[in-house]
């Protein structure tokens, strides 16, 4: 099966992408697709501790299941608001 | 058109259509927040930042937001709208409107709505300085992390 992978911030500069497509095993967790990622870009290794994970845009944890044709977004620690 | 609670939008923010927008009732007090873009940050002389969003994610992140404010205050309206793209120095990255019947609730409402929109939405901003240009980084995003979301109550009612 499938899923899409966005990655924002300096996870997609790392990457040199913010969406990939890939191919995953039936019963493939979040953590999963990370880890397949990590193999691929080991920078990214870095972020182990502090990203968060969400699919299909709700926060998720790593040891979520995922489905075909989901959506698994890694982000980085946020930064919105104001800097004061 | 009707002004939405909340958002995340490449337009100019205009926090008296959120005054408005929180206003309906006639309540008396309404505070305002508006996070301007600074021209140094670290030591840093700051030409012009960048922010990115997990857009739907983010909006439904700060509909958390102020569903949480509205339940810590509940005579309290809050709306919250953030902006994205590249902002020029002294433009507003964020707009924040909080209403009601007593300034007390009103500007907790408003206080703990900024401090949970640093610590939950999924923004990030990239700063452009003299000499390069770098990602900023804070908060680990867990919207259930309880200790967070305590520490932001507190701050509110400080």
């Amino acid at each position: 099966m499938r899923v899409t992978v966005r990655l924002f911030a300096r996870l997609r500069d790392l990457a040199g992408t913010g969406e990939l497509i890939r191919e995953v095993p039936p019963h493939a967790t979040a953590r999963q697709v990370w880890d397949d990622l990590v193999l691929e870009w080991p920078g990214l290794r870095e972020y182990e501790k502090t990203m968060s994970v969400a699919v299909n845009a709700e926060y998720a944890r790593m040891t979520a299941e995922v489905h075909d044709g989901d959506e698994v977004a890694f982000m980085p620690p946020v930064s919105g608001g104001w800097a004061g | 058109m009707s002004v939405p609670q909340v958002a995340v939008t490449s337009e100019r923010l205009d926090s008296e259509a959120l005054v408005a927008l929180v206003n309906a009732n006639g309540d008396g007090a309404v505070v305002t927040f508006a996070g301007l873009v600074r021209d140094h940050n670290q030591g840093r002389q700051v030409q012009f930042l960048e922010y990115e969003a997990y857009e739907p994610l983010a909006t439904r992140a700060l509909q958390r937001i102020v569903d949480e404010a509205h339940e810590l205050w509940p005579g309290a309206r809050v709306a919250v709208h953030h902006r994205l793209g590249r902002l020029e120095i002294g433009e507003a990255s964020i707009v924040i409107a909080a209403a009601s019947a007593h300034r007390a609730d009103a500007f907790a409402a408003c206080r703990y709505t900024i401090e949970r929109v640093k610590q939950i939405v999924p923004i990030w901003k990239r700063e452009h300085f003299d000499g390069g240009d770098i990602w900023l980084e804070g908060a680990t995003a867990d919207p259930d992390d309880e200790a967070a979301r305590e520490k932001a109550y507190r701050t509110a009612c400080a």
